[in-house]
């Protein structure tokens, strides 16, 4: 929270708490100010905190124990297709979320582990190399396993699948108390928050642990972590089936949300997508996956809602397609973002300790 | 006098190179023991095979009675061997505080569980973690720069603050990779009153120097390296008298140092 607080331009330093009271009630009315413009902008709202999982997750295998993972949406597609096969007609089996969601996360620590193994000795470039491996070798799995046994269905994806049902409250429907009327939209978002900060705090707790401290440690010198005791091999498993975890939990929420899934959701722009955010937000700090995640949903939207007028007003049709819009904008920030700021929006200022528990201060 | 580490005919290849061959010797308990010998003689290599960093060809280490496990460092430094790098390897994007506090990381016990739910037992280690680091940095006196970025303190205090990491995982043997080297002559003096007061309380220093004046001062014992052979081992004053020793430091062109 100190690091989201910082964050805000000018207020950060200046007056903490005022800045504070602004984001929490930023991020409370932030799908009326979306609804305002319309119910589109409530979607992309309701995915951004989805994406701010996957960035929060992945900054935790990327900055924080240093290790380059660009299979990451792997384990946003196990989640989400644990959704499918447990909560949708596909099967014919419908179970709660509060199993499905645990289900899913469990599924994609194992993933986590799974790719974790092979990948010890490997480091930067290599690593890269063979996790990027792996996310295609899931997704491929995905496309391809509808025969001889229906697994998947294939590229056609999983439809129907079941909405976010807490404990009898289903969260697709709106609610309405006479006349006044709740879009589900706004349920989602109002969970997926929860879900949000819930994150954080796990986090963030992890962060200023003897577990944030060794991948830190890890991270900035192997050799010398492993001279002070550290347990490289466990430290870097559980970094990837940590960060898996939140994937997976990230995967099922998408599918109760969008309600269908299909190998094209996880394509490999989409890990890239994850750590351009992560990158772009400020590696190894919570506040910077945040701030990235929202920047880089929201922008290109924004931009891609200018765009598409402006081509058709100047040009008379749409000559870029949006689709090719948000890359060409991804890579464009990338880009800016490198020769302007190349520590992020957000530079690190993380901390792996309290101070605060020091006796005399210091 | 009690055996603390005995080495028994350690060996280490790297393709035709031999960086060591048949090297024994026994460091005893409470002493400072000197390890010198020209550039290249072995002594970081040493040191590698001890930690467990690198894996002996020949031979092996017994660390109070108990063989140690070969290249498996993070349970040599659980056996109480603690190392420095002759080169500086601290966390770089840590403070000062919490290099220290990584140090102490398998002395603590703190589980997942414990971590997500702030459980009393984490929260307790991680006050104690805390404040034990603290006390290490005033030990090494460096405690004005606790929350300082590590990379930011000059080169001494570095290097003190290696030593301080090392001490934080509570062990009885500290190995130092040359500590003095690029101190200035204050701070070698310094550092002296340090290692001095490290042996005071209890703990057995392993120490590679190429300050020979420090390692006269300082070491009760000390060994000779040459092309990775021992080729000498007694109280400095014998030592320094040794032809085999004088020729290694002051021989032939190949030996120039
Ligand atoms: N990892 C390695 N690979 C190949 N050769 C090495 C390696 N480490 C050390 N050596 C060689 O072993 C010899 C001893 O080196 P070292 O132990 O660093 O000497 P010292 O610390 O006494 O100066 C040198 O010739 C060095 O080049
Ligand atoms: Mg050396």
């Amino acid at each position: 929270m100190n690091e989201l607080i910082e964050a805000v331009p000018f207020l950060g330093k200046r007056n903490p708490r005022l800045a504070k009271w602004l984001i929490i009630i930023l991020a409370l009315v932030a799908p009326l100010i979306a609804a305002y413009f319309g119910r589109s902008w409530m979607r992309i709202l309701d995915f951004a905190l989805l994406y701010m999982m996957l960035a929060l997750g992945l900054n935790l295998v990327v900055g924080f124990a240093g290790l380059l993972d660009l299979g990451y949406i792997a384990f946003y597609a196990v989640g989400a297709y644990t959704w499918a096969f447990l909560a949708s007609p596909h099967f014919g089996v419908h179970m709660p979320f509060w199993i499905v969601l645990p289900l899913g996360a469990a599924f994609a620590a194992l993933a986590g582990i799974i790719l974790g193994f092979p990948v010890l000795r490997l480091r930067g470039d290599y690593l890269a190399i063979v996790t990027l491996g792996f996310g295609e070798i899931v997704r491929i799995f995905m496309n391809n396993l509808n025969h001889p046994v229906n697994i998947t269905n294939g590229p056609q994806g999983i439809n129907a699948l079941d909405s976010l049902n807490l404990f009898g409250w289903n969260l697709a429907q709106s609610l309405s108390f006479g006349d006044f009327k709740i879009h589900y939209l706004y349920l989602y978002y109002y969970f997926f928050l929860l879900c949000v900060i819930g994150s954080i705090v796990f986090i963030k707790r992890l962060q200023i642990s003897r577990v944030g401290r060794a991948w830190a440690a890890m991270r900035d010198d192997e050799l010398a972590a492993k001279a002070i005791g550290i347990n490289v091999r466990n430290m870097k498993l559980l970094a990837f089936s940590l960060g898996a975890t939140f994937g997976g939990v990230a995967g099922g929420l998408f599918g109760s949300f969008q309600g269908f899934v299909s190998p094209e959701s996880f394509s490999l722009m989409e890990s890239i997508a994850v750590l351009t955010m992560v990158v772009f937000g400020g590696m190894g700090n919570i506040a910077g996956a945040i701030v990235g995640a929202l920047a880089l949903t929201a922008l290109p939207e924004i931009l891609r809602n200018i765009a598409l007028p402006v081509q058709e007003a100047l040009f008379g049709t749409v000559i870029l397609d949006p689709e090719v819009l948000r890359m060409l904008l991804l890579s464009l920030a990338m880009i800016l973002m490198m020769l302007l700021r190349p520590a992020g929006l957000v530079p690190a200022h993380a901390r792996y300790s309290r101070p605060e528990l020091l006796k005399g201060g210091a | 006098m009690i055996k603390l580490l005995e080495a028994r005919g350690v060996g280490k290849r790297f393709g035709g190179l031999t960086a060591l061959s048949d090297v024994s010797l026994t460091i005893n308990k409470g002493e400072v023991y000197g390890l010198i010998g020209p550039n290249g003689a072995g002594k970081t290599t040493f040191f590698n095979v001890l930690t467990g960093a690198y894996i002996p060809d020949d031979g092996e280490f017994v660390f109070n009675g108990t063989e140690l496990p070969t290249g498996k460092p993070h349970l040599v430094v659980q056996q109480g061997i603690a190392r420095t790098f002759q080169n500086i390897r601290l966390f770089g994007q840590l403070t000062a505080l919490e290099n220290v506090m990584a140090g102490h990381h398998i002395r603590t016990k703190a589980g997942l569980w414990g971590i997500l739910t702030q459980s009393k037992h984490a929260i307790e280690e991680e006050r104690l973690t805390t404040e034990r680091a603290f006390e290490l940095l005033k030990y090494v006196g460096i405690e004005r720069f606790a929350h300082t970025i590590c990379k930011s303190l000059s080169y001494g205090d570095q290097r003190r603050l290696e030593i301080a990491r090392a001490l934080a995982s509570e062990p009885q043997l500290l190995a130092l990779d040359e500590p003095a080297a690029g101190m200035n002559a204050t701070e070698t003096s310094q550092l002296k009153v340090l290692i001095e007061q490290i042996r005071h309380d209890g703990i057995t220093v392993l120490l590679i120097e190429h300050d020979v004046k420090l390692v006269m001062g300082l070491c009760d014992r000390v060994a000779v390296l040459d092309f990775g052979k021992k080729i000498a081992e007694d109280v400095p004053a014998v030592v320094q008298k040794n032809d085999a020793v004088i020729s290694a430091y002051l021989g032939g062109p190949k030996h120039a140092h």
